[in-house]
């Protein structure tokens, strides 16, 4: 038995303990099976990663899980650098989170339900970073979207709730589908799924191109561009991003472990797992890195505008991971996974922030009517102010190091990079302000909630409290394993990018062009823009609230797409729901179904039937007619046929 | 094709085909009255039937191609009929999941068939006998026999114990079925004729035909398998059929019965007319398209239960038509991978629905809702049927398409595009499925309904094991199949003769 396949199978054995006995036996101990079963799920990660750290690397096959002919896919790891920083993200946050939990689902009748879920996902989440093909890696990807779908629908009594994880469901199958096709060419041209001998096999299809409806595409680009759709879909990007707002319907710990911090970033790593197919279709890295700038800009921009706690950081949680397809974009997978590892800190804790506010004000999600909620809990207050200055890249904060990185990279790169780096730094101010926004508007000024909420406003319990406290350690330091050189050197650092230097066995990185002075130049850059998007928050929501209606009111236009996060959703309804809705009554049921295929059924036989009827004159029952006469009919076609085949062959 | 004798010792697929027989003539025996006891030995007779057959499970050679368990005796000399039977990888399985269904179609009917129940369960137990018959018989009268003897049970299923619009139900069901059989009772006679008068299966398939008779043959053979499959556009008697059945019929219907047409083309249509089949992959590959999509798009717009399930699975056995005409190694092994899931799945939806029909009498969706919060059990139980329906990894859904739909890419790229449209259709219906039953607030008409049984539970909880098994672990069934299916394409594609096209193939046999 290898150690490290207790990391998925720990969860795993949780998940099924719970589901098989919690209704009856567990109930409200189901934490007491699920917790530890992740802790020690964490530990064994943390002493694997450590291996990783010293060389080891584990490559290898379980058993061999389908077999048709050529077609032979295991069940089979892959232990490398990009999975042991994955190893770290996932069972940290997935442990701190179960913990959280323990307290904030406290009472809920399907409290088994919930950390079963819980554990089913985190095993999924552990099958999927650690699997060495294609298809395990699907399946994984497949099953955390069937986990997320089960928790954002956790209250499924509520309309809105299972609306929400049906959508999330269906909206991650347009991308899987695409992410499947490109799963089988891959399998079509190299003949195997296996990461490694694909990767091996890759001077082959340079170059290549195949035709798609009568349009010649590079093979590299089309089999890039299909996975892609698959992280389009998971990771919640332009224009299948709609899923990821409505996932909020789910209770909050699960909105801070999947819909924040690891699930929604499968995408980022399908990307950088596969840098060595992306790096061949330079067409296929920029529609990842546009993709990413576009979604980015265009997420923040609706942040800027809502009211509903969740919905602004999930909006957030949208553009952050624009900012890591745009790093993947321009070549700078490391920065990419970077960001993604110091993200999964600040906006989990950025998550559990606003449960917490949620568990002292009865459920209550609209910021308006917070306020003032700093003296009532400072402990929340303090975590998710700290997060914040993180996601508001302030220099020393983990978020500042990984932005800071991409924005230096997409700059570096020239070109398109340019543009993004325009697009990525506009997006941090966004980031600064509306961040800022919830502090300056939910934690400082007046209470604004019923005298109820205010009676009841306190602290959470020490089981949500730590794990604030310990995310909030991440949110500032896990960025300091990634301090760039020009920033290590100052403090007499040599090679401050440990980061940079491990995820660089596993994924290519760009030489960064450019003087000293223009990364210094960047980075500075980004700091003022992030210190002018809290001031300006600080302004608009502190010294001159009139500042937010009057622009509102001015540009009522804008602030009115925003607020309807551009229509997308009516569009969608408009255009995909509603139509195939139609087609399916309309069209199908009642026209082809209906009237075509069953009038030409049910004609034949009642044709023959009335001729029958007439020519005999006789009254018997209908059905018995039907009978007799379809059976002549077919005995005397059937006569004919065989004489004119039987002669027809013989002679 | 080589015969390998019977490593047994007795004659099991006479046994497994004989003892259902047995068992019905019991109960004709027993008076109306004893209805336990009919039940009993209805049951009795399913389970050791089983029994008998998993030594097939167990000892077949998964090594060869040859028929297994043969059995070969002169029945009618006059006209060189043969009483033979015989199975490889393609049938053995589905020998296996009707020995399986028949006790869960006894377990589920024990309370809720309540008139007649004497006829029931001999018709029942007649159709288990006929199903077998099927997938074992190896000479083509024999074949033919049991093709229709499975009809006339299945018609009275319908049209006695089944729902409001029953006759109506029945005799469309009948009637589709019968214009199919008919024009492949031509066929068979042809080929006995063009043959010198043998009805022996593998001696039919030693022949290579001339290409003429070979195309009118495969649409001869075609009308019988498209009905039962059922393909677009003959699909129109199966949502009557399936709604108005009992739970019996529904899940026969499903798990056996409509596995019999695309076991006919793998059978017959593929390795009695290669060159036909072959240069009719382009419309059997568009066929199956347009049932995968029509099928998923028209469930969107279903009220009734069984209706959707039914509609279902005109889109599921898209895609095993989709794998079988891929002609490749994938498409097709998937192709019947699925049609085994498709058994399993549908056949256990069709359970589940009965057992709740049994409790409401209602099978309007409408009338749902909250069933996850009155019956939890059964809700997770219809969860574990959803996503293998709609094909999640770990589940046996999942490895049947993926394969089919590789298949069907690596054949014709738009036809495995297009299939795999499916794939996110089947979620939306699925779904949509489960949240208006089991979802949202609780329904007054499931207000207080009793959770799952102990005898409803031992009927789907072996499909649930299925499920998984073949999710987690397929090759313990894919390994039947390598063999059989290898040798039933090197028919197909002997040595390096290019694929010819349909218009080529046309050309050919006008000429």
């Amino acid at each position: 038995m290898k150690l490290y396949l207790l990391i998925p199978a720990l969860p795993l054995a949780g998940f099924l303990i719970n589901i098989l006995f919690g209704k009856w036996f567990i109930k409200d101990k189901a934490n007491w099976i699920a917790t530890p079963a992740v802790i020690g799920s964490w530990i064994i990660a943390m002493i694997t990663v450590a291996g990783v750290m010293a060389g080891h690397r584990v490559s290898e096959d379980l058993y061999t899980w389908v077999i048709s002919d050529g077609f032979r896919v295991p069940i089979g790891f892959l232990i490398d650098q990009l999975t042991a920083v994955m190893l770290v993200v996932v069972t940290t946050v997935s442990a701190l989170v179960h913990i959280y939990s323990a307290g904030y689902m406290k009472g809920d009748k399907g409290y088994y339900r919930f950390f079963a879920y819980l554990n089913l996902f985190t095993f999924s989440m552990l099958m999927l970073i650690m699997s060495n093909n294609f298809l395990q890696l699907y399946f994984g990807w497949e099953a955390v979207g069937l986990c997320s779908y089960f928790l954002i629908g956790f209250w499924y009594e509520k309309k809105s709730a299972s609306d929400a994880g049906k959508k999330a469901f269906i909206v991650n199958r347009f991308g899987d589908f695409g992410f499947g096709l490109g799963v089988m060419l891959i399998f079509i041209t190299f003949g195997s799924l296996h990461y490694e001998t694909i990767f091996g096999k890759l001077g082959m299809i340079a170059g290549q191109s195949v035709s798609v409806l009568g349009w010649t595409v590079s093979l590299p680009t089309l089999i890039a561009l299909l996975l892609f759709c698959g992280a389009v879909g998971k990771s919640a990007q332009l224009p299948l991003h709609v899923w990821l707002p409505d996932a909020m319907e789910g209770p909050t710990p699960v909105s801070a472990l999947i819909h924040a911090a690891t699930m929604v970033t499968a995408g980022v790593f399908l990307v950088a797992r596969t840098n060595p197919i992306f790096n061949l279709s330079p067409t296929a890295m920029a529609v990842v890195g546009i993709t990413g700038g576009v979604t980015a800009l265009f997420a923040a921009t609706i942040a800027l505008v809502q009211n509903d706690i969740k919905r602004i950081i999930a909006y957030s949680t949208i553009s952050q991971l624009g900012y890591m397809f745009l790093a993947c974009g321009v070549g700078a997978y490391g920065a990419g996974i970077f960001h993604l590892y110091t993200h999964a800190f600040f906006k989990a804790l950025l998550f559990l922030g606003a449960g917490s506010v949620m568990h002292a004000m009865g459920g209550e999600l609209d910021i308006q009517k917070m306020g003032g909620l700093r003296k009532h809990m400072p402990v929340t207050y303090w975590t998710f102010l700290l997060a914040s200055l993180s996601i508001a890249g302030i220099p020393g904060f983990a978020g500042f190091f990984s932005k800071d990185e991409i924005l230096w990279q997409a700059f570096a790169s020239g070109g398109v990079g340019r543009v993004l780096w325009g697009i990525g730094t506009l997006t941090a101010l966004l980031t600064a302000f509306y961040s800022f926004r919830i502090i300056f508007v939910a934690f400082h000024g007046e209470f604004r909630g019923t005298p109820e909420q205010a009676h009841h406003l306190h602290e959470s319990p020490a089981s949500m409290a730590i794990p604030l406290v310990l995310l909030a350690v991440g949110a500032v330091a896990s960025g300091w394993v990634g301090v760039p050189p020009f920033i290590g050197e100052m403090f007499g650092v040599e090679n401050s990018n440990l980061f940079g230097a491990f995820i660089g066995h596993v994924v290519s990185q760009p030489a960064a062009h450019g003087a000293p002075g223009q990364e210094m130049m960047v980075t500075a850059m980004s700091v003022v823009v992030g210190l002018l998007g809290i001031s300006l928050a600080g302004v608009f929501y502190i010294s001159k609230p009139g500042i937010p209606k009057a622009l509102a009111k001015n540009f009522s236009g804008v602030h009115k797409l925003l607020w309807n996060k551009y229509y997308i959703d009516e569009l969608y309804n408009f255009i995909i729901i509603k139509p195939t809705l139609w087609v399916a009554k309309s069209v199908l049921v009642d026209t082809t179904d209906g009237k075509i295929i069953e009038g030409v059924v049910n004609g034949v036989p009642r044709g023959i039937g009335s001729f029958g009827q007439r020519l005999r004159k006789l009254q018997t029952g209908v059905l018995q007619n039907y009978a007799a006469m379809m059976a002549l009919g077919v005995f005397v076609f059937v006569a004919i046929a065989l004489m004119i085949l039987v002669g027809g062959v013989k002679g | 094709m080589n015969l390998m004798a019977n490593t047994l010792g007795y004659p099991i697929l006479s046994t497994l085909i004989f003892l259902p027989v047995f068992g019905a003539l019991l109960i004709a025996l027993l008076p109306r009255s004893a209805e336990p006891l009919i039940k009993s030995v209805a049951l009795i007779t399913s389970l050791l039937a089983f029994a008998f057959s998993i030594p097939l499970f167990t000892n077949f050679d998964k090594t060869t191609a040859a028929l297994q368990f043969v059995e070969r005796a002169n029945w009618i000399p006059a006209f060189n009929i043969q009483y033979f039977l015989g199975l490889d990888g393609i049938s053995i399985l589905f020998v296996l999941l009707s020995t399986l269904v028949t006790i869960l179609c006894v377990l589920i009917s024990w309370n809720s068939i309540k008139n007649k129940v004497k006829e029931f369960y001999i018709a029942l137990l007649i159709i288990e006998g006929a199903m077998i018959g099927v997938f074992c018989a190896m000479d083509f009268f024999l074949f033919y026999i049991f093709w229709e003897a499975m009809l006339i049970p299945m018609y009275l299923l319908i049209g006695v114990w089944g729902g409001p619009n029953r006759i109506y139900a029945a005799i469309k069901f009948f009637l589709y079925t019968l214009v199919g059989s008919v024009l492949m009772l031509v066929g068979i006679i042809a080929l006995y004729l063009y043959a010198d008068r043998t009805f022996s299966i593998p001696a039919l398939m030693n022949i290579r035909y001339p290409l003429s008779m070979q195309f009118w043959l495969f649409w001869a053979f075609f009308a019988a398998f498209a009905v039962k499959v059922p393909m677009f556009p003959v699909h129109t008697w199966l949502p009557d059929a399936h709604t108005e059945a009992p739970t019996a019929g529904s899940v026969i219907l499903a798990a056996v019965l409509i596995k019999m047409g695309a076991y006919g083309f793998l059978r017959f249509s593929i390795p009695l007319f290669p060159d036909a089949a072959k240069a009719m992959t382009i419309p059997m590959l568009a066929l199956s398209v347009i049932a995968i999509i029509y099928g998923a798009v028209v469930c969107l717009a279903q009220t009734d239960l069984k209706r959707l399930i039914a509609y279902s699975s005109v889109s599921h056995m898209g895609f095993v038509t989709l794998g079988i005409f891929a002609m490749n190694i994938q498409g097709m092994e998937g192709g019947i991978l699925q049609m085994l899931n498709h058994g399993i799945v549908t056949g256990a939806l069709f359970l589940c629905i009965g057992m709740i029909y049994d409790r409401t009498h209602t099978r309007q969706i409408s009338d749902y809702g909250g069933v996850a919060t009155v019956l939890p059990v059964y809700a997770g139980l219809f969860m574990v049927f959803t996503l293998a329906s709609i094909g999640l990894p770990a589940t046996n859904g999942f490895i049947g398409e993926f394969l089919v739909l590789l298949g069907g890419f690596t054949a014709q790229r738009w036809a495995g595009v297009l299939a795999a449209t499916g794939i996110i259709i089947g979620a939306g219906y699925m779904l949509w499925l489960y949240q208006r039953v089991f979802f949202l607030q609780v329904n007054a008409k499931v207000q207080g309904l009793k959770d799952i049984n102990l005898r409803e539970l031992v009927a789907v909880v072996p499909m649930a094991v299925l499920v998984f098994w073949i999710g987690v672990y397929p090759n313990a069934f894919l390994s039947f199949l390598h063999p059989s299916v290898q040798n039933l394409l090197n028919r197909v594609h002997p040595g390096a003769i290019e694929m010819s096209t349909l218009a080529e193939f046309l050309k050919k046999i006008l000429a």
